[in-house]
């Protein structure tokens, strides 16, 4: 009767709302790919399907939380964008017309054009994985196979920060390490957009935030983690190297430096042999037993610099037992650094950012480093025995990614900002930056690049690593590259990550050769991970006179109707990461924490229900029908019957496996041991991972702490301890400048020979990007950039049910003074112009940007037909590419060669050294251009509408 | 129950920081996500793989770009356009009046506030989903899902902060769960030692829209000043010179000497 | 406010029904013409329920449109709903007896006048006590809304009148009176409107985020990137220019005309087609009228999408 009683009183009893209502039936806890974070999820499953998903509070990398994409993850698992069977085409290249095949054929047509290549000439398999979180099996398969041609995405993401940490100290940012966030009371960050790593520098902020910490943004666009910085620095890009080493003229000139630090740990006091256009000028002197020499200022002799008694001296020329003449390394900072070069006024400009400002900013980091220092009571034990009583931190950190990296100068730049922490005496110590397990790793414990295949037989190593000098490049005896990328070769001699963003275009120009067979995972080369996007395109589709694909054969492996799946042979579809099996491992890009290591794996918490198949089984498969050594025994029996097997009973070395977590036979192992078969229940049951915690006296000063090298070493992340020194100078750069001096049998060509010489400095130094140098700063005076936005990754947010409302289409967000100037603003459409193209777009203003800078989201446009959307999806008419803009080659130079658009050094792609100009446009029909031809779906299109969870609401 | 309650037990809600908000979107797709399968109809969403994607979102996160002018927060004249203007994340979702515009003016009882908790909440089976307490909301906090044609709103996740099927700890709403920088915060407002009640109180904690009379009970902890920054008050504003005779290298004996 | 079809019809079409049947209520017009009653009574009623009808169009659950008779003691739709029934119930007893019994029960004709009259109030009042739009929220609603009502009511009861032989000279003239009262007040709000709206009652992306302090506030990036609920149903924007051209529109359509036209009655021409005209164009004026009270409304949520 209430209704009659609501209608006579007008009110009516609150209604009660059950306090306790069903969540789940239950709790899988497996790990996250809606980006490269690798956060613990705990999946609630009811009925079978799905509930939610939230972060796992055990978990090292996410501790409970979770971003937008990570809660997004039921509509990526039952995106309508999922491939269902193995496609074979049947149109051409481009066209997305596929038949769907079983299997069987698929494997057995995949083995037919493999095989072959193997038998007769392994090189002619270009075999390179994007964003691939298995790469210590794919790169094995690789070698196995015998093809020198592999490496994942690193070379067009941000090798030049991996490769400028390892040179430098062992390490760098992210996987390698991270701010102390407990504990630092200072914290630069440099070039980082809303991601990398996400969640982690998200709580990270968050604690300093809750500390009163200072937190200085250096980005040229106040977004995102910026956006909260307590100052801002809008420098201008390209020009974060300047920026930093004015800081470090401001230190060294004023004497900030953290002098015992520098001669304890780093290579501060080496002394390096002064004699000027000898081969030997700039190596480091060494006595017979090949250690690095310093001079002892009291003893006024050599020293070997892990000498005990050692009183190194910092400055001054030597004359060495030999007889040869010789200088500390500090000296030769100190002389390079105090040049009026680098003083704060001279760059000011430049960079954007005020004298006042640097200096400034210079005072606060030596304020924060020397008189805030923190002090632990915890004794430890150095690499030369000393023990100390304590340990000493000094509370500033720092983390950069993409945007100081992405830059033709971005490896010098990278390593100038490890100097600048090195010299605050800030890395792993208390406050500062700390690496996580198994890093620090020196260069010397990582392999220098293998290349050398033979038919029918295994490379004769790992293809990625250090390169050491020209003896380490891949060359052949015309020294042209041995790589279909070209990595290793003269023209990115410490390309350590590979350049898969040069594959296509070499192997369309077969140049240096040309391939066979093209397989690819999980890159959407096709379009947003390549520059020239539609240039990649007709590369992929072009013909030769007889009519045949210059690239006969390409395989690709996605869970997705991408656009790269349009431009493939054949299709071999992968499980979404719900479904599958996967192993973080130690072996490859870990999850580790500074306190802690750990590991942690993926397994199929959903059953597929589809005729799909996890790649790393598609590929073990594949080793097994073509009995590649490693994967089969004696007997030519496979030793794996997938990745789940390869997972647990794999060892790359003895008692070293994929998976460090309940080892041994009764399972009480951690990080060596004899493998276990009973591990992945273990790991499902432990919630996903495995952590171990690192002893108190091991926390901190870890290259050069007893009790860690010996954790390590137990641990299985090294045979036997190797405590190593900071690189202020880098031996191995120098020899390459040596070389481009004319010194060595192994010689750049002349075309690189200048450009080596002035780029491999041995010490961190600034050149202008070189495409800004290159073209007229008349004609394209504005920088332009792409950030990701927190709530995408790349270009698999699109097919996102939720995601893609937040993100469907991309303003170009052009600065306040670039909007006065060219009477732009908001919802009008310009034309961006550089070099190699030009694109029609929308744009918003934005004031909170460097002025001479333009910017907007990545990978939002999308091909028509791709990802199940409609034929008429705003991400196909209003979203855009950068990349249209952006060449893989710089314009021609004088001799009529083209550089490749990337860091000299390392190869990495300089996505942000673009210059543009802009001009206002007419609307027209509101579609961006250029708009490609639309490829057919070959899963058709998404649902008209979704109410995800209605079973579950009454 | 149209009627106001005249006092609340407890007086759940939010305290949100917009000095720590990065602006991620977390807080937004884990509500999307909790709530699509939880209390009441989904969230629905219409053309989701479309021309015009649309759907039931019970938190959205904007983004403001505030730019000092003389008359508000620009101290000195001559700086930079891009240095007076700054980005400001701003989650908004149900801030659960005190004085709840849009449950006075429902004509069915289907909105109410809860007397022991002061939750807002829609009962969904009572709804005609005429629109109306979304008129009457100035914040934007109700949205009408296209499917079930019923008003949502925020629940503070009260299918959570109660349930004893999940862990004590995580009886908390899904964004405060989630959100990453940990720039939300849950508790009692009618308890001043609550974590909310002395956020609120030391960082001034502010009504959004106080003339609309609405009384919200979640908070918005402004921006600190980017000026005013103990740091900088601390270091010099520039370092000086060493003194020592010899510039840097006759400093850097005396360093030497002092190491031993 | 976005200008829905159902709504604008639901309070012009509602408020003439129950204008004309307040009116009849209270005995105007010839009652001793058969056609008259039941002419005036089909078409009072009609344009009263057919107003109501169009407005559950907009529910999303019509089915349960009774509910909303239960909450009169705080909200304004619950008492246009109530109201709305006890005035077709009185009104409908008070009709029975005069068409069937030829009797007008005057004491309850009074009531159900009294009850139509709180009706258009009440539905007025759903507007007017938006706090969150400023340009409802006043006394002029509630007055435009009556005398709309009102002008439209008789209008329709004249026309009807006509049937029966020459109209009352009176009615022509009160109804020239209440079209220039309904316009009138029609142009006051528009004046009202130009001056008050969201910053006439202190309300900005400032106060909306708090962030006054800081500076000046701009929408950067909206939430999504697609339009949601909150931005159809409550950020319509009108250009200004269009605006002006349907004021006028309105003016010309809804004032002028039927002026033009009634004046013409009074002189003679009280031709029933004149005079439908009149009822006709004065309700097509006040439908743009009404459409304009929607669509030019400044809801506070704007603010948070970029309005200022």
């Amino acid at each position: 009767m209430k209704p009659l009683h609501a209608l006579a009183n007008g009110r009516t009893e609150q209604p009660s709302t059950p306090a306790s209502p069903v969540v789940s039936d239950e709790i899988r806890k497996t790990t996250c790919y809606m980006c490269a974070c690798r956060c613990g999820i705990n999946v609630h499953m009811r009925d079978g399907k799905v509930r939610y998903i939230e972060g796992n509070r055990d978990h090292p990398v996410n501790q409970g939380v979770l971003c937008a994409k990570g809660s997004a993850g039921i509509m990526q698992h039952y995106s309508p964008a999922r491939l269902q069977k193995p496609l074979k085409r049947v149109g051409e290249r481009g066209e997305g017309k596929f038949e769907e095949i079983e299997w069987e054929e698929a494997l057995e047509l995949a083995v037919s054009w493999l095989e072959p290549v193997r038998k007769n000439a392994p090189e002619k398999l270009a075999f390179f994985t994007g964003r691939d979180q298995s790469q210590s099996l794919t790169s094995w398969w690789a070698q196995q196979f015998g093809t020198p041609n592999y490496a994942a995405h690193g070379g067009f993401c941000s090798v030049n920060m991996a490769a400028a940490g390892i040179y430098t100290m062992g390490g760098a940012f992210w996987e390698f390490g991270s701010p102390d966030w407990d504990r630092t009371k200072m914290f630069m960050i440099f070039g980082v957009a809303e991601d990398h790593d996400s969640n982690p520098i998200k709580i990270g902020l968050g604690k300093l935030k809750e500390r009163g910490a200072k937190i200085v943004g250096v980005n040229p666009v106040r977004s995102g983690y910026n956006a909260i910085a307590d100052e801002w620095v809008g420098i201008t890009p390209g020009t974060d190297g300047l920026f930093i080493l004015a800081m470090v003229h401001e230190l060294i000139r004023t004497g900030h430096v953290d002098l015992e630090y520098l001669i304890r740990y780093t290579n501060a006091p080496a002394l390096v042999i002064d004699n000027p256009g000898e081969a030997d000028h700039g190596m480091f002197a060494r006595n017979a037993k090949d250690e690095i020499l310093v001079w002892d200022r009291k003893a006024d002799k050599e020293l070997p610099i892990l000498d005990k008694k050692a009183k190194p001296a910092l400055k001054g020329k030597v004359t060495l037992s030999d007889g040869r003449s010789a200088r500390p390394v500090f000296e030769l900072m100190a002389e390079k650094y105090s040049s009026d070069d680098y003083a704060p006024a001279a760059v000011a400009d430049r960079c954007g950012v005020s004298e006042a400002t640097i200096k400034r900013l210079a005072s606060e980091l030596a304020h924060v480093a020397f008189e805030e220092e923190i002090v632990i009571d915890q004794p430890w034990t150095d690499l030369r025995g000393v023990k100390h009583k304590k340990m000493i931190g000094r509370p500033v950190s720092f983390h950069a990614m993409r945007g100081i990296s992405a830059h033709s100068n971005g490896f010098q730049t990278c390593r100038a900002l490890h100097i600048l922490q090195i010299i605050l005496g800030s890395v792993e110590v208390p406050g500062g930056f700390r690496f996580k397990p198994p890093y620090p790793k020196p260069m010397e414990a990582h392999p220098a690049p293998h290349a050398k295949s033979e038919a029918g037989a295994p490379l004769n190593g790992p293809h990625l690593g250090f390169p050491r000098g020209p003896e380490s490049l891949a060359l052949k005896e015309d020294n042209s590259a041995v790589r279909i990328d070209k990595a290793f070769s003269w023209d990115a001699p410490m390309s350590s990550h590979g350049m898969m963003h040069m594959v296509i275009a070499n192997a369309a120009a077969k140049d240096p050769y040309g391939i066979d067979v093209l397989f690819m995972y999980m890159a959407n080369m096709s379009w947003n991970s390549s520059m020239n996007s539609g240039g990649v395109m007709d590369m992929l589709r072009a013909k030769d006179d007889n009519g045949d694909y210059v690239i006969p054969k390409i395989i690709y492996s996605d869970a997705y109707s991408s656009e790269m799946v349009a431009f493939a042979d054949l299709v071999l579809p992968d499980t979404t990461y719900l479904e599958r099996h996967d192993c973080i491992s130690l072996l490859d890009r870990p999850i580790c924490e500074a306190d802690a290591v750990a590991d942690s794996i993926r397994w199929p918490v959903v059953e597929p229900d589809r005729e799909v198949r996890g790649f790393q089984s598609v590929i073990i498969d594949l080793a097994n029908r073509m009995k590649l050594p490693g994967f089969v025994d004696d007997k030519g029996e496979a030793k794996y019957k997938d990745y789940a097997d390869y997972m647990v009973n794999h060892e790359r070395r003895p008692g070293v496996g994929p998976l460090a977590g309940w080892r041994g036979e009764k399972g009480d192992e951690g990080g060596r041991g004899a493998p276990n078969k009973d591990q992945l229940n273990r790991y499902i049951e432990e919630g996903g991972f495995w952590l171990e915690h690192i002893p108190d006296e091991a926390r901190f000063f870890k290259p050069w702490n007893k009790a860690y090298q010996e954790w390590a070493v137990s641990k299985g992340f090294f045979d036997k301890p190797q405590p190593y020194l900071f690189q202020l100078y880098v031996e191995p750069i120098r020899k390459f400048q040596a070389a481009a001096e004319g010194h060595g049998d192994r010689q750049p060509p002349e075309r690189l020979r200048a450009r080596i010489k002035e780029t491999f400095d041995p010490l961190p130094m600034w050149y202008p990007p070189f495409e800004g140098a290159m073209v007229s700063e008349d004609e394209y005076p504005i920088f332009a950039l792409t950030q990701r936005p927190a709530a995408m990754y790349h270009s698999w947010g699109s097919q996102n049910a939720w995601l893609r409302q937040i993100h469907g289409t991309n303003p170009l967000y052009v600065s306040g003074e670039l909007c006065e100037k060219h009477g732009l603003k908001d919802g009008d459409w310009a034309w961006l112009i550089s070099h190699h193209g030009r694109i029609k777009i929308p744009v918003a203003r934005m004031d909170a940007l460097n002025p001479h800078t333009v910017w907007t989201w990545n990978a939002i446009g999308k091909r028509e037909g791709a990802w199940a959307l409609k034929s008429d999806a705003p991400e196909t008419k209003k979203g855009f590419l950068l990349n249209h803009l952006i060449s893989e080659l710089l314009p021609e130079r004088g001799d009529g060669y083209r550089w490749a658009n990337s860091d000299p050094i390392t190869g990495q792609a300089a996505w942000y050294d673009l210059k543009v100009r802009i001009e206002k446009a007419d609307a027209g029909d509101g579609v961006a251009q250029p708009h490609m031809d639309a490829q057919k779906s070959p899963v058709g299109v998404g649902p008209d509408d979704i109410a995800y969870g209605k079973e579950w609401t009454k | 129950m149209t009627l106001l309650p005249e006092t609340t037990q407890k007086k759940l809600g939010l305290a949100i920081d917009l000095d720590t908000c990065v602006g991620c979107h977390a807080c937004e797709v884990a509500c999307k996500e909790w709530n699509t399968g939880g209390y009441g109809a989904p969230l629905s969403d219409q053309d989701p793989y479309g021309e015009d994607p649309t759907g039931t979102w019970l938190n959205r996160v904007h983004t403001f770009e505030v730019k000092a002018t003389p008359d508000r927060g620009a101290s000195e004249s001559g700086t930079p356009m891009s240095q007076l203007s700054q980005l400001v994340h701003f989650p908004k979702s149900c801030l659960h009046c005190d004085d709840a515009p849009c449950v006075t003016v429902c004509p069915t009882g289907a909105s109410y506030k809860r007397s022991e908790d002061g939750i807002v909440l829609v009962n969904e089976d009572w709804c005609i989903g005429c629109g109306l307490c979304a008129w009457a909301c100035p914040y934007g906090a109700r949205e009408l899902d296209a499917d079930e044609g019923v008003m949502k709103k925020c629940t503070l996740c009260v299918d959570r902060i109660y349930n004893e099927n999940i862990p004590e700890v995580d009886r908390v709403p899904a964004c405060v769960r989630t959100c990453p920088a940990g720039a939300r915060h849950f508790g009692d407002f009618n308890d001043p030692n609550s974590d909310v009640s002395k956020l609120t109180a030391a960082r001034g904690g502010m009504d959004l829209m106080p003339e609309m009379g609405t009384k919200p009970v979640n908070q918005y902890l402004p921006p600190r000043p980017k000026h005013d920054i103990d740091l900088i008050q601390l270091a010099k504003p520039e370092l000086t010179e060493p003194t020592a005779d010899g510039g840097l290298l006759g400093w850097l004996d005396k360093a030497l000497e002092k190491l031993g | 406010m976005h200008p829905a079809p159902s709504i604008i019809i639901f309070t012009t079409l509602s408020g003439a029904g129950f204008g004309l049947l307040g009116l009849l209520f209270l005995g105007i017009g010839p009652f001793a013409c058969p056609a008259f009653l039941w002419v005036s009574a089909i078409l009072g009623f009609g344009m009263a329920i057919g107003g109501l009808l169009a407005s559950t169009f907009h529910l999303g659950h019509p089915e349960r449109a009774w509910r909303a008779l239960t909450q009169w003691r705080s909200s304004w739709l619950s008492r246009e709903g109530v109201l709305a029934v006890l005035t077709l119930a009185a009104g409908g007893i008070y009709a029975i007896f005069l068409l069937f019994g030829g009797v007008a029960v005057s004491q309850l004709g009074t009531i159900a006048a009294l009850l139509s009259i709180a009706t258009v109030y009440s539905t007025a009042m759903i507007y007017a006590q938006m706090k969150t739009v400023p340009h409802w929220n006043s006394a002029l609603t509630p007055a435009m809304f009556l005398a709309s009502a009102l002008s439209t009511g008789l209008l329709a009861l004249t026309f009807v009148a006509s049937f029966a032989g020459p109209v009352p000279a009176a009615m022509v003239v009160i109804s020239i009176v209440l079209v220039i009262l309904a316009w009138g007040l029609n142009l006051a709000m528009w004046r009202r409107n130009a001056e008050t709206g969201l910053s006439g009652v202190g309300s900005s992306p400032e106060t909306a985020t708090g962030l006054g302090a800081l500076g000046r506030v701009r929408l950067l990036e909206a939430p999504h990137s697609s339009p949601n609920y909150l931005m159809r149903e409550m950020v319509y924007k009108v250009g200004r220019k269009h605006a002006q051209k349907l004021r006028r529109l309105a003016l010309l359509v809804g004032g002028a005309l039927p002026l033009v036209l009634l004046l013409l009655a009074g002189t003679g021409f009280a031709e029933p087609f004149w005079l439908l005209l009149a009822f006709a164009t004065h309700l097509a004026g006040i439908l743009i009228g009404r459409w304009l009270f929607f669509a030019e409304a400044e809801h506070a949520v704007s603010l948070y999408y970029g309005h200022r």
